[in-house]
This record gives structure tokens, sequence and C-alpha cells, in this order.
């Protein structure tokens, strides 16, 4: 359905403001605007906004999926990964890339495929986290804070000129490939709360990431390594902790995240571009920061919230000032609750 | 008491010996111009309590520093000799493989245990490196359940064993920033114990513990000595801790080490005593006396 929407427009060049908006925003929900617009919604209230919540549980999965990376290299190392928004988006790209190649193989079985391109997607992206972390942040370990920060901006800048370069400047296309869904019920407007295939199975995949990542950091001895290093970095070290590969493996583990939801947005928007790490990894750092920096479950719930402001700004207000609404609400975490919901304030230690 | 406590008083020499456990050999440590430990040299040996003491600033925290990978000596050796493993040479070692391959644990002055971890998994993250291996580095964790599940088990078990002993398994779930401070103290070296030390360093174990806690203390290392058979190392400025449980002590002063012995050689040793209480109306004795107030006082025991 949205689909016809996009391949409208997928084969102008745009301006790179109406680009980003159009691919990370909700076009969707837009439609679904007027839409209701069209029946003034009277009696279609309800179904209105189990639609927008729909839509929204989906956009925030993806956002806390990039989140959870955030808020781990903050935790572990104390610094923002900036370049984590164009890891995301070289997962994007390996997605389209790999669909692209299976697809001149022949290979058209969707499970298949879908499981294919999600194991590239981690594995190329994964190698992307290591070294990135190698190259632009370990070397500075023990410098001054600023110091990785300003690394960071520029490996992220260095990604997303690289990728211009190397796949062209142009919005890359993709045919949609997982179609259709599920009517929940229409109501007494004829309007259809919808949720299709494609937003089942990415609440599903993120619902069972999550729940692994979650296992995996708090049961796992991997896990209680990082949660050491999070802690107490030198200690870790003198219990015999290999820190360096502990904080590595967390930005793989990040990176391989941001991948899927590289794959997430791939799928669910069918255009990519360059560009599209800034606003999605701004995105999701505020969801982090909402969520409480450092904390696990707050960048789960962080995303989420994010995404339903997000979808319901832009279903009753307008949707050219969502944008402004997120980052409004990050303004605010900041002022009145810098340690997030979840995060726990530092305790200074006399 | 011991064989070697007659043997080896004041002696300034260094023994290669079955049971040394870890040498320091000539080891110096500049930063910049300042000289924190200047040629520095003794042994401590296995199954035996080493105290390192001193004055304020002497540098013995700095010797801690030196054997667990801090500081790389500017000058000098430190040698570990396993007993179970073998010879190291830890000066040349990473940070973190001296604790992860040559075993030495150590605590700190100031309490640094993972204050949002549950008092079980503060011991059980010190036993990563069997539970890593257990689970291929928790890549093929799901592959060799069996492995992995009987290696947690194992760690829990130790963890109980030390929780049990210094009297914590009650509160094995509390969150260890919330223990009170003496529990702490010994939880940390419960954690330490837990790494299975070949010498386990320990900088100033006793402070900020009130008698009956110290008296605990004492005995909870006086216990890993005789039935772990550990190496303590040890910085300690109570001084009825040092003299109670050493078996032997180290005296160091503005980084030079002024005596080397027994307990009591070093109580009556005028060196140390012009070192903590200034000049005396000995300091002129000649050396001649000074040996024979050494020489007794190593018979005396």
């Amino acid at each position: 359905m949205k689909r016809t929407i996009l391949s409208e427009f997928s084969d102008i060049p745009l301006d790179r403001g109406i680009l980003s908006d159009r691919l990370i925003g909700k076009r969707r929900t837009k439609r679904l605007r007027r839409l209701g617009d069209n029946q003034q919604y009277n009696g279609g209230r309800v179904a209105y906004f189990l639609q927008q919540l729909i839509n929204g549980l989906t956009l925030g999965s993806i956002y806390g999926l990039i989140a959870i990376g955030y808020t781990m290299v903050y935790g572990i190392i104390g610094m923002i990964n900036f370049a984590h928004g164009d890891i995301f988006m070289i997962g994007a790209f390996i997605s389209v890339i790999t669909f692209l190649v299976l697809g001149a193989l022949g290979i058209t079985f969707v499970p298949l495929a879908l499981v294919v391109v999600l194991l590239m997607a981690m594995i190329f992206t994964a190698i992307y986290g290591w070294s990135v972390e190698r190259v632009a942040y370990r070397p500075l370990r023990g410098s001054f804070r600023l110091a990785p920060l300003i690394s960071a901006i520029g490996v992220s800048i260095a990604l997303q000129n690289a990728v211009q370069i190397a796949q062209g400047a142009r919005v890359k296309p993709m045919e949609p490939v997982i179609a259709g869904g599920l009517t929940l019920f229409t109501d007494s407007n004829n309007f259809d709360v919808v949720i299709s295939y494609l937003q089942i199975f990415i609440m599903v995949l993120t619902v069972v990431l999550m729940a692994g990542f979650t296992y995996v950091i708090t049961r796992t001895s991997l896990g209680r390594q990082q949660r050491a290093c999070e802690q107490d970095r030198t200690m870790a070290g003198l219990i015999g902790v290999n820190v360096d590969r502990t904080i590595s493996t967390t930005f793989v583990m990040g990176a391989v995240l941001a991948a899927v939801a590289g794959l997430m947005v791939t799928l669910q928007y069918g255009v990519i571009d360059f560009y599209i790490g800034f606003l999605a990894g701004t995105k999701a750092f505020t969801a982090a920061v909402l969520g409480g920096i450092g904390s696990l479950p707050g960048a789960m719930l962080g995303g989420i919230l994010i995404g339903l402001i997000e979808a319901f700004w832009s279903a009753y207000f307008t949707i050219e000032y969502k944008d402004v609404a997120t980052f409004g609400i990050l303004v605010l975490v900041l002022i009145f609750r810098p340690t997030g919901l979840l995060g726990k304030p530092e305790v200074e230690k006399v | 008491m011991l064989f070697h406590d007659l043997t080896r008083p004041g002696t300034d020499e260094i023994k290669v010996s079955d049971d040394s456990l870890l040498e320091i050999e000539h080891v110096t440590m500049r930063f910049g111009g300042l000289v924190a430990i200047d040629d520095l040299s003794f042994t401590a040996r296995k199954k035996e309590i080493t105290a390192l003491i001193g004055p304020n600033g002497a540098g013995k925290t700095t010797v801690f520093n030196c054997i667990t990978g801090f500081y790389k000596p500017t000058v000098g050796r430190v040698m570990l000799t396993h007993p179970r493993k073998g010879r190291y040479y830890l000066e040349r070692m990473e940070g973190f493989k001296i604790a992860q391959q040559a075993d030495v644990a150590r605590t700190f002055q100031n309490i640094r245990l993972f204050p949002r971890m549950s008092v079980l998994e503060n011991l059980i993250v010190a036993q990563h490196n069997a539970l890593m291996k257990a689970s291929a580095f928790s890549f093929a964790g799901l592959l060799f359940m069996n492995r992995y599940a009987k290696a947690e088990k194992e760690a829990v078990e130790r963890a109980k064993y030390w929780l049990n002993k210094v009297g914590l398994y009650d509160r094995a779930d509390w969150d260890a920033g919330n223990l009170p401070y003496g529990d702490q103290r010994r939880l940390e070296i419960c954690r330490a114990m837990c790494i299975q030390p070949a010498v386990l360093c320990l900088d100033e174990p006793a402070a900020g513990l009130n008698p009956r806690e110290s008296l605990e203390l004492n005995e909870l290392l006086l216990g890993i000595r005789d039935h772990e058979g550990v190496g303590i190392l040890l910085i300690e400025h109570d001084m009825s801790v040092v003299m109670q449980i050493s078996d032997h002590v180290v005296v160091l002063d503005h980084g030079r080490k002024i005596s080397d012995g027994t307990p009591e050689f070093v109580r009556n040793d005028p060196t140390v005593i012009k070192a903590y209480l200034g000049e005396s109306e000995d300091e002129d004795l000649p050396q001649t006396v000074k040996n024979d107030l050494a020489r007794n006082a190593g018979k005396d025991v």
C-alpha cells in the first residue's frame, strides 16, 4: 500500500531534507491521516489510534535496536559513539546489496533470503563496528575525554562519504519483500486497522533479539564481564578480564543490532541513501538519553517511546514538526531529568 | 617457629630457593625525577604471609602496582614462581594477563567491588576464565550446554564456599554496594580468592575495621595461608595485625628497603625504629653492634 506512494517518488532525485523526512518519517501515517481527514474520523478514533499505536511500535522497535548500541558503548567506555548511526546505515546498504546479489543468483524464496541477508548484514556490519573501535577509539583510550568523541564524529563523516562515493548519492530503492498484512478490524467508517506482515516480522524479531540480548547480558559470563568493565574497568582488568576484547565485543554487539535495524528500515521504507544514519542515529541517541543512557531496559523503553511520540505527533499534529517534537523531548529530558527514565544518578563517593 | 626464620635475619642477598614465590629483584620505579622505589629486592615465599610496611609515602602501593601490572618497573625484575604453572616474569606481561595467567590477585586500599552486581556475581565474574573456556568464548556456549553448566556449577560452588567462610552466605543476593563496610572488605578478599590465586596481594585489608573484625580478618588470612596454601603479600599500617600474622616483614622507607626479617627482628631493628619514630640516641652505634642486635633479634624466636 505505502509502496505505491514510495514508488511514485523512488526515481526522482530529492533534496536532503525531504529525503530524510520521507525515509524515516511515517509516510504511511500521513496517508492514513489524509484518509482520516476525509472521513473527519468521527467514529474512527479508536481505530485510528490503534493504527498509530501499531505504527509507533514498529518504528520504536527500530529505534530501540539502534539505541542499545549507543547505551552499551556509553556504559562501558563513557563515550557517545556518534558513528553508530552510520554503522546502521552500512547495515541497510549491505542488506540491499545482499538482496540484489541473491536476486541475481535466483534465490527468491523469501524466508531463506531474509535469513541470508540478516546474517550477511550482521557479519559485515560487525566487522565495521569492530574496525571502527580498533582504528578510531582504542588508540585514544586514556586520552582526554573529548578525543574519542571528536574521533567518532570524524568516523561518522568518513563512513557517510565513503558510502556516497562507493554507492552514489542517489536513493536506493528496494522492492518490497514481505507484502500483505492482516486487517485486525474495520470500524463503522470503513477505516481498516492493518498490521502488515512486515510489521509483525519487525516486532517479533525485535522482541526475540532483545530477549536474547538481555539473557546474554544478565546470565552469561560474557555479560558479567561487560558489566564488570562497565562498573570498574581497572578492577575488571585485575581479575583477569580482557578489557580491550570486552569493549570490542560490545561494539560488535551494538553493530549487529544496528545491522538488524538497517535491514528493517530497508524493508519498511523501501529506499535508503548514505545519509539515513544521521537522523536515525540522532533519534536513537535521543531514545537512549530518554531511557537513561547506560541502561539497557532504558534504551528499549526510550526507543519505543520515541517511536510512539513520533507516530502520534505525526498523526494528530503536524508531520512536518515530528522531528521538532522528538528533539524537544531530548531538550526537556536533559533539563528536567538528565539521568533519563531508568538511569541511575551517579553517586559521588566521598 | 619456622626454620627459615632462624637462617635469614636481615640478609640482603637473594636466595633462589624452591619455596620462593615472588621475587622482586632490583626493582626501581621512577616517575620523571621522582624515585618511588629504589633498587628494591625481596622474596616472598610460598605459604607465608609477607608484610610490606613503612611510613606513608614509602612506596608500598607502588610495589603492588609494579607486581600487578599497573606500572612497568623502570629497572628490575618481578618473577613469580607459580606453584602449579611455572615461572612468570610479571614486568613483561600485559596488565590483565597477570591476573588471567599468572593468577595474581589484588585488593585495594579503597574497596573496589562491582557495586551494582550481586555478591554472588562478584565472585562468579572473578572466575570468568574457566567459564569462558567452557563456553568457548560464549559463541559455542549453546552447543556445549553440559560443559558450560558444569563449569558454572563449579563456579557457584566455589563462591558459596567462600561466602560460607566469611559468613556472607545469607547476603549472596544483595548488591555488593549495599553491604556494610566490613562485609565489603571480606567480600573483596573472597573475590580475590575466587581467582584461585598463586599470590594474594592485600592493600591495607584491616583499614577501617573495628578490633573484632580485625581479629576475624587475621583468622581468615591465616586460614588462607594454612588451608589454601596461598602466599599472601600484605600492606598494612595496623602493627597488631602485622606482628600477629606475618611470617616475614619487609620495611620500606623512601622507596628503599631498610629492614627485612621476622616480625620480632624488624620490631627491634634500630633503623626501623628510626624511620618510624625519628632519630634516636642509638643512631651512632657502630655497624658491628647493629649486626649483633640483628643476630640476637633473630635468635630470640
